[in-house]
C-alpha cells in the first residue's frame, strides 16, 4: 500500500463508492460504516505521510508517474510537496468527520453516500495530481457530485443553488481549460506536466501570458471565492446540507488558493507578479467586505459564508505579497480556515436539526439550555475572529507580517477587519446564546455525543496550532520558499 | 355426349365463382373458409383436367394432390385462428375483427 | 543560578491548569473542590512569585533580568517568536501584584459566589483571567503580551457577561471586547510598524530585551507613529479618552470580577505595556506629551463624572479610569516608576473599594444604589473600617499608600523635563474631586439613617478576611516608596529603575528645591481635605444642599450624570453607522452583485427564449409544413385502408376484371 499511497488514498473513496452501489438498498446501516471505512484509511494514509513526509526538500514527494495517453502526452503523474501535504491532511480529515455528521440523512442514502465517496475521490485528486489533464479531470469530476448532492439533498431552494454553483463553476473550469490548452500548445513537445511547465516559465512571457493568466484567476477566483465573483457562495452554503457546507468551505474553497499557488503562481510568475497588486487590493475588499456583510446577515449559515469570504481575504493578502511569512500565513490560513469554519458549520447544523431554523434573531438564551454547545460554539467563534492563543491568530498575524512590508496602506486598513470580525461574531453569540431563554426552546436537547465525536478533533487541532503551529508550518516551509524564489528570483 | 375438356373447365369455372361469391359476400368466417375451399377445389379440377387432356404428364396430379394437402393445412390453420378469433369478440364475423389488437 | 528561574513558567500555568480542570470537570467535582482548587493554583503562582521575586533580589541591582525559553512558538523566515518569559524587576513587581491581589480576590469570591449555579464556571473564568494577565506581564515578546492582552479581554467579555441571562450584561460584555479590539488595531499596527521598520534597519525581531537594544536604529518619526499606536491599544485596555465607554459597563459582572479587572489585571495592563516599551517613549517626546495630556485629561473628566453617579459601583468604575488618568500622566511625564507605583498602591485600595461595595451589596442582597443605603456604619463595621482605609488611601490623606504614590506622580507631573504646570493643576484638581466623591459614597452608604428596609448583615470570614489583608496592605503598602524630601529611600524606585535608567529615568534629573516639593505635596493634601470637607458638609450637615444644587444647575447635573452623553454619541455615530453600512452592503451585494449574477442568468434565458421562438417558428416551421402536408396526404389515403378482407378483394377482382377488359378492347 505504502508504494502508490497516493493513488490509494485518491481511489479508496470511490471503491467504497462502489461498494455502497452494490449493496442491498435495504442495508443502510452497511452502506454508512462502508462510507466510514472507505474515508478512515485514507485520513490514515495521510496520516502516514504527514509523519513520512521529509519536511526539508521543496522536492515533489511519493510520486506516481505512469503514461497514460501516450498520443497525447498525458500522464498519470501524482505527488505532493509542502503545499499539498496539509490540504490532503485536510481533506482526509474532513471527509471522514463528514460522514459522522450525515448519519442522519433520511432520504437515498445509497446516493448520498455514493456520490459524497465520489465527491472524496475527487477533490483528493485535484491536490494529489500534477498533470494538469488529470488535474482537470479531477476538477470537473469533482464539481457534479456536488451538484447533486446540493441538488437533492439540500433545503428548500435547493435548486436554484445547485444549478447556479454548477453554472458558475463551470464557466471557471472553461476558462482553465483554455488557459490549459494555451500552455499545451505552447510547450514543445506538447505536455500537461506542470513540472515541465514549470521549467517553461521563461517562456511564459508577453501580454498573451497575461491574458491567460487572467483566465486561470477567473477561474480560480470564482472557486475561492474573490470578490465579485463570490455570490454563488452563500447561495450553495444556505441550501447544501451540513456536511456539503463544511466540505464546501473547508475543501473546495482552498482549491481556488491552491491552484493559484499551485498553477499561476510558478509558471506564469511574470503575470503573477504583474497581478500582485490587483490580488492584494481584491484581498482587502474580500476582507472588508465579506466581513461587513456578514454582520448584515440575518441566517446563521449565510453570516458563515460571508464570513468565510472574510477569511479567505487574509490568504490573498499574505500570498499577494511574496514573503516568506506571507505565504506561509496564506497557506496556514487556508488550513485553519478549513477546521474553524468545518467547525462553524457543523454548529449551524446542530442547531437547525434542532430547532428546523437559522434566524439568528429568533433565538436567544441558549447557552442556558446548551451549556457544552455554547462552550463549543465560542471556541470556534474566538478562533474565527482571531484570538489569540487559537490558530486563526497566528495565521492571520503571519499574514500581516508577510504583507505589511510591500503594501503598508491596504495592510492598515486589512487590519480593521479583526475589528469587524469580533463585531459580527459577538453579536450573534450574543442575540443566539446570551439573554432571556424563550420558552419555546426549553425542550432543546444538548449537543449528543456523535455530533460532538465531529467538533472535538478539529477543536483540538485549533487549539494545538494556535498555541505550537511548528508542526504544520515546517511542513510547508521549504516548498512555499521554493515557490517565492520562482516568482521573485 | 362425349365429357370434354371445355366440360370440366366449365364446372371449374362454376365453383370458381361460387367460391368467389361466398368469399365476397359472407361476413361468416368460416363461411369464407368454405369458399376459398370451392375456389381451391376449382383449381384442383383445372389442373386434373389439364393433366388429363393435354399431354403433359402427371405435373397436373400431382399439383393436385399439393394443393389437397395445402388446403386441409390451411383449413387447420384458419379453423384455429377462428377459433381463437371467437373466443376474443365472441363472434365470427369478419366485420367485427377490425381492430389490430386484441 | 537559583533554580526557580528555570521554572517561571509554572506562574502562569498554575492558574491555567485551573481553569482547565474546572471549566472541563468543574460541574462533576462540585463547588467544595472548585474553588479551594481555583485558590490554590493562584497561590501557588503566588508563592512562585515571591520565589522570583526574592530570587530576583538577591542578584546585584544591574543584572536583574533573565529570561526563561520554553518552545519556539512560531518561526517563518524573518520572523520569530518564543514563549518565552522575562522576569526582570518590573515583571516581577507585576506578578507579585496580580497573584496576590488575584489570590485574595479568589478567596473572597468563594463567599461572594456561594450557591451561584455557575460556581465551576465562574473560578475557571477567573482562572484563565489571571493566567492571561500574568502572560501579558511575564512575556518577553510582543505576540506573546499580545496574547495576554487578547487573553484578559476575553475573560473581561466571558467575566462581565457571566449573568448572560440578563441581556443588559451580555451587552456590556460584548462592549467590553469590541472597544478592546478597536484599541487592539492601533496595538497591532504599532506591533506591525515596529517589527518592520526595525527589521529594515536590520534587525528582525520582537523580543523587548532586543528591541530595547537597538531602539535607537528607528528614525523620530517612525517611533512617534509606533509609540502612539501602541498607545491607542493602551487606552483600549486601561480605559482612557476616548475608548473608556466600556469600563462603566463592565459593572455587569459580579463584584469580584470588577475587582480584579479594575485593581489587579486588565486596565493596568495599558500602564505596564507603556513602561515595558519606555525605551520607545523617552525616544518620542512628542507622544508622551499626548499620554500625559490624554491621562491627566481622563484623570480630571472621569472624576467629574463621578461626582453624581448614584450607583455605588458606577462610582467606583470612574474613579478607576480617573486613577488611572494619573497613572498615564506619571508614564507621560517620564516617570515610570512613580506610575507603576501607584499602579500597586491602586490595586490594594482600589480591590478593597470594590470587594467593600460587594460586601455592601451582599448585605443588603444586591442593593447598589447609594440613594437606598445609610447607616450600615455599625451593622457591618470590617466592612465600613476597611472601606474608609482604602478611601482615605485614594484621597491621598497623608500617611496612606495612596498619598506616597499620587504624590509622587504629582510632583514629577510639574517637576519632570516632561512635565507642565497645567498638568500639575489638572491632576491637583482630579485629586480634590476624588476625595469629595469618594467621600461622598463613605457618607451616603455609611452614615445617617438607613434609607432601605432590607436587613443589612455582616458578610462571612471568608470575605472579610482578605478585606482586611488589603486594608493592611493600604495603610501600609505606601511605605516601599517613601520619597527622600520626606526622609525615605524611595526603594520601590530605585527596585524599578534597572528597567528604566537604560535610557535615563529623565524625571529624576530634574532639579527643583526642596521646598518646592514639600509646598507642593501641601497644597494637594490641602486640596484633598477640602474636597473631603465639603463632602462631609453636603451629605452630613446640611443632607439638603445637593438636591438644591442639583436644581440650581441642571443643564449641568444632567449632563454629568449621563456622562456627557458619550454613550449616547457614540452609538449615533459609530453603532448606527456601521450597521447601517452592513444594510447597505449587503443590499448591494444581494441587489449588484448577485444582480448582475441572476441579471446574466435571465439575459441568457431571454436570448434563449427569443431564439427558441425563431427556432419554433420559422425553422421548425418549415420542417412541420412538411409533416403536416404528408399528414393529411396519409389521411386521405388511410380511407382505402379499411382492413376488411373482403373489401380488398372485391377491389383486386374489379381491377383484375377492369384491365381485363382493357387488354380484350
Amino acid at each position: 500500500m505504502t508504494d502508490h499511497v497516493l493513488s490509494w488514498i485518491v481511489f479508496f473513496p470511490l471503491i467504497g463508492a462502489a461498494v455502497v452501489l452494490i449493496l442491498p438498498r435495504s442495508q443502510e446501516r452497511a452502506m454508512k460504516l462502508v462510507s466510514v471505512v472507505a474515508t478512515f484509511v485514507p485520513l490514515l494514509l495521510a496520516g502516514w505521510i504527514y509523519l513520512n513526509f521529509d519536511r526539508s526538500t521543496p522536492e515533489l514527494q511519493f510520486v506516481e508517474h505512469y503514461p497514460w495517453i501516450r498520443s497525447f502526452n498525458i500522464y498519470y503523474f501524482l505527488g505532493i510537496d509542502g503545499l499539498s501535504a496539509p490540504m490532503v491532511l485536510l481533506t482526509a480529515l474532513l471527509c471522514f468527520l463528514c460522514i459522522f455528521a450525515s448519519w442522519n440523512t433520511d432520504k437515498g442514502i445509497k446516493g448520498y453516500f455514493s456520490l459524497f465517496l465520489l465527491l472524496d475521490t475527487g477533490m483528493m485528486g485535484i491536490f494529489c495530481s500534477l498533470d494538469f489533464f488529470l488535474f482537470y479531470i479531477f476538477w470537473e469530476v469533482m464539481l457534479l457530485p456536488m451538484y447533486f448532492l446540493i441538488g437533492i439533498w439540500g433545503g428548500p431552494d435547493r435548486e436554484y443553488a445547485a444549478i447556479k454553483f454548477f453554472l458558475y463553476t463551470l464557466l471557471g473550469s472553461v476558462l482553465i481549460l483554455l488557459a490549459m490548452l494555451a500552455l499545451y500548445f505552447a510547450t514543445e513537445p506538447h505536455t500537461f506536466d506542470m513540472t515541465k511547465l514549470m521549467a517553461a516559465r521563461g517562456s511564459f512571457v508577453g501580454p498573451f501570458w497575461k491574458v491567460v493568466f487572467i483566465g486561470l484567476f477567473i477561474g480560480f477566483a470564482i472557486k475561492v471565492p474573490i470578490f465579485p465573483f463570490h455570490t454563488w457562495l452563500p447561495d450553495a452554503h444556505v441550501e447544501a446540507p451540513t456536511a456539503i457546507s463544511v466540505i464546501l468551505a473547508g475543501v473546495l474553497l482552498k482549491m481556488g488558493v491552491y491552484g493559484l499557488l499551485r498553477i499561476s503562481y510558478p509558471i506564469l510568475p511574470e503575470a503573477t507578479v504583474w497581478f500582485s497588486y490587483p490580488l492584494v487590493i481584491l484581498g482587502l475588499i474580500n476582507i472588508i467586505y465579506g466581513a461587513l456583510c456578514a454582520m448584515a446577515q440575518k441566517d446563521f449559515k449565510k453570516l458563515v459564508a460571508y464570513s468565510s469570504i472574510s477569511h479567505m481575504g487574509y490568504c490573498l493578502l499574505g500570498m499577494a505579497a511574496f514573503t516568506q511569512a506571507g505565504m506561509n500565513g496564506a497557506v496556514l490560513q487556508m488550513f485553519n480556515h478549513g477546521t474553524i469554519t468545518g467547525m462553524l458549520f457543523l454548529l449551524v447544523g446542530v442547531i437547525y436539526d434542532r430547532a428546523h431554523h437559522r434566524d439568528i434573531n429568533g433565538f436567544g438564551g441558549l447557552a442556558t439550555q446548551m451549556p457544552i454547545y455554547a462552550g463549543m460554539t465560542s471556541l470556534a467563534f474566538f478562533a474565527s475572529l482571531g484570538l489569540p492563543g487559537l490558530s486563526g491568530f497566528i495565521s492571520e498575524v503571519l499574514c500581516f507580517i508577510g504583507a505589511f512590508p510591500v503594501y503598508r496602506t491596504i495592510t492598515c486598513l486589512a487590519v480593521i477587519g479583526i475589528i469587524i470580525g469580533a463585531a459580527y461574531f459577538l453579536w450573534t453569540f450574543q442575540r443566539v446564546f446570551l439573554g432571556q431563554l424563550d420558552d419555546k426552546y426549553k425542550t432543546l436537547p444538548e449537543i449528543n455525543a456523535r455530533e460532538l465525536f465531529t467538533l472535538i478533533p478539529l477543536g483540538i487541532i485549533v487549539i494545538i496550532l494556535g498555541v505550537y503551529p511548528m508542526p504544520m508550518l515546517d511542513i510547508m516551509r521549504v516548498t512555499l520558499g521554493n515557490i517565492i524564489s520562482i516568482v521573485q528570483p | 355426349m362425349i365429357i370434354g375438356l371445355e366440360h370440366y373447365l366449365f364446372i371449374s369455372a362454376i365453383l370458381f365463382s361460387l367460391g368467389l361469391f361466398g368469399v365476397l359476400t359472407r361476413r361468416n368466417a368460416v363461411s369464407i373458409l368454405m369458399g376459398i375451399e370451392l375456389i381451391l377445389n376449382a383449381a384442383n379440377l383445372n389442373f386434373v383436367a389439364f393433366s388429363r387432356f393435354v399431354t403433359i404428364g402427371i405435373s397436373g396430379q400431382l399439383f393436385a394432390v399439393f394443393v389437397i394437402i395445402l388446403a386441409a393445412a390451411e383449413a387447420a390453420v384458419a379453423l384455429a385462428i377462428i377459433l381463437a378469433l371467437y373466443q376474443n369478440i365472441k363472434s365470427v364475423s369478419v366485420d367485427e375483427a377490425d381492430a389490430m389488437k386484441g | 543560578m537559583d533554580c526557580i528561574q528555570s521554572y517561571v513558567w509554572i506562574v502562569p500555568l498554575m492558574p491555567l491548569i485551573g481553569a482547565v480542570i474546572n471549566l472541563l470537570l468543574g460541574r462533576r467535582l462540585g463547588n467544595r473542590v472548585v474553588g479551594p482548587l481555583a485558590c490554590l493554583t493562584v497561590f501557588i503562582s503566588f508563592c512562585a512569585s515571591t520565589l522570583l521575586f526574592l530570587s530576583l533580589t538577591k542578584l546585584p541591582a544591574e543584572s536583574r533580568s533573565f529570561t526563561n525559553l520554553v518552545y519556539t512558538w512560531v518561526l517563518v523566515g524573518d520572523f520569530r517568536a518564543e514563549v518565552s518569559f522575562l522576569v526582570d524587576p518590573l515583571s516581577a513587581v507585576m506578578i507579585l501584584i496580580v497573584s496576590g491581589v488575584g489570590f485574595l480576590i479568589h478567596v473572597y469570591s468563594i463567599g461572594y459566589m456561594h450557591g451561584d449555579k455557575n460556581y465551576s464556571r465562574y473560578f475557571g473564568y477567573l482562572n484563565l483571567f489571571v493566567f492571561a494577565m500574568l502572560t501579558l506581564v511575564l512575556g518577553d515578546n510582543l505576540l506573546l503580551m499580545f496574547i495576554g492582552w487578547e487573553g484578559v479581554g476575553l475573560c473581561s467579555y466571558l467575566l462581565i457577561g457571566f449573568w448572560f441571562e440578563d441581556k443588559k450584561n451580555a451587552i456590556a460584555g460584548m462592549k467590553a471586547f469590541i472597544v478592546n479590539r478597536v484599541g487592539d488595531f492601533g496595538f497591532m499596527l504599532g506591533f506591525l510598524l515596529l517589527f518592520w521598520s526595525l527589521g529594515k534597519a536590520g534587525v528582525w525581531t520582537i523580543r523587548f530585551t532586543e528591541l530595547s537594544a537597538n531602539a535607537h536604529l528607528l528614525s523620530a518619526g517612525m517611533v512617534t507613529a509606533i509609540t502612539l499606536l501602541l498607545f491607542m491599544g493602551a487606552t483600549g485596555k486601561s480605559a482612557q479618552l476616548p475608548l473608556y465607554v466600556w469600563l462603566p459597563d463592565a459593572m455587569a459582572g459580579p463584584t469580584p470580577v470588577s475587582a480584579l479587572i479594575h485593581a489587579a489585571t486588565m486596565v493596568t495592563a495599558g500602564i505596564y505595556m507603556i513602561a515595558r516599551m519606555n525605551f520607545l517613549y523617552v525616544l518620542a517626546p512628542s507622544a508622551m506629551t499626548v499620554v500625559a495630556v490624554i491621562g491627566a485629561a481622563t484623570a480630571f473628566y472621569a472624576a467629574t463624572i463621578g461626582l453624581v453617579q448614584n450607583d455605588i459601583k458606577r462610582v467606583l468604575a470612574y474613579s478607576t479610569i480617573s486613577q488611572l488618568g494619573y497613572m498615564f500622566l506619571g508614564v507621560g511625564v517620564g516617570a515610570y516608576s512613580a506610575g507603576i507605583f501607584h499602579l500597586m498602591t491602586h490595586a490594594f485600595f482600589k480591590a478593597l473599594l470594590f470587594m467593600g461595595a460587594g460586601s455592601v451589596m451582599h448585605g443588603l442582597s444586591g442593593e447598589l444604589d447609594l440613594r437606598n443605603m445609610g447607616g450600615l456604619k455599625e451593622k457591618m463595621p470590617r466592612t465600613y473600617w476597611t472601606f474608609l482605609i482604602a478611601t482615605l488611601a485614594i484621597c491621598g490623606v497623608p500617611g496612606l499608600s495612596g498619598f506616597f504614590s499620587k504624590d509622587e506622580i504629582l510632583w514629577k507631573a510639574f517637576s519632570s523635563d516632561h512635565g507642565h504646570w497645567g498638568l500639575w493643576l489638572v491632576g491637583v484638581l482630579g485629586a480634590g474631586l476624588t476625595a469629595f466623591y469618594m467621600f461622598r459614597v463613605v457618607f451616603l452608604a455609611f452614615f445617617g439613617e438607613s434609607r432601605t428596609d432590607k436587613k443589612a448583615h455582616e458578610s462571612p470570614g471568608v470575605m472579610t478576611i482578605p478585606l482586611m489583608i488589603l486594608a493592611a496592605l493600604a495603610l501600609v503598602g505606601g511605605y516601599v516608596g517613601v520619597p527622600e524630601v520626606l526622609g525615605g529611600h524611595n526603594r520601590f524606585h530605585h527596585f524599578l529603575t534597572p528597567v528604566f535608567d537604560r535610557h535615563t529615568e529623565v524625571a529624576t534629573h530634574a532639579h527643583h528645591s526642596v521646598g518646592l516639593e514639600l509646598g507642593l505635596m501641601v497644597i494637594s493634601v490641602v486640596v484633598a481635605l477640602a474636597g473631603i470637607f465639603i463632602a462631609y458638609q453636603m451629605y452630613i450637615r446640611h443632607p439638603e444642599h445637593p438636591k438644591a444644587l442639583a436644581e440650581r444647575f441642571p443643564r449641568l447635573y444632567n449632563l454629568l450624570l449621563n456622562k456627557y452623553y458619550v454613550d449616547e454619541i457614540y452609538h449615533a455615530v459609530f453603532v448606527r453607522s456601521l450597521l447601517g453600512l452592513n444594510n447597505l452592503l449587503a443590499r448591494f451585494d444581494l441587489g449588484i452583485i448577485d444582480g448582475a449574477v441572476n441579471g446574466s442568468a435571465w439575459l441568457t434565458k431571454i436570448t434563449a427564449k427569443w431564439s427558441g421562438w425563431w427556432d419554433n417558428t420559422f425553422v421548425d416551421g418549415a420542417v412541420n409544413t412538411t409533416a403536416s402536408a404528408v399528414i393529411s396526404g396519409g389521411s386521405v389515403l388511410r380511407k382505402t385502408q379499411t382492413g376488411r378482407i373482403q373489401n380488398y378483394l372485391l377491389i383486386a377482382i374489379i381491377v383484375i376484371v377492369v384491365i381485363m377488359v382493357v387488354k380484350i378492347i
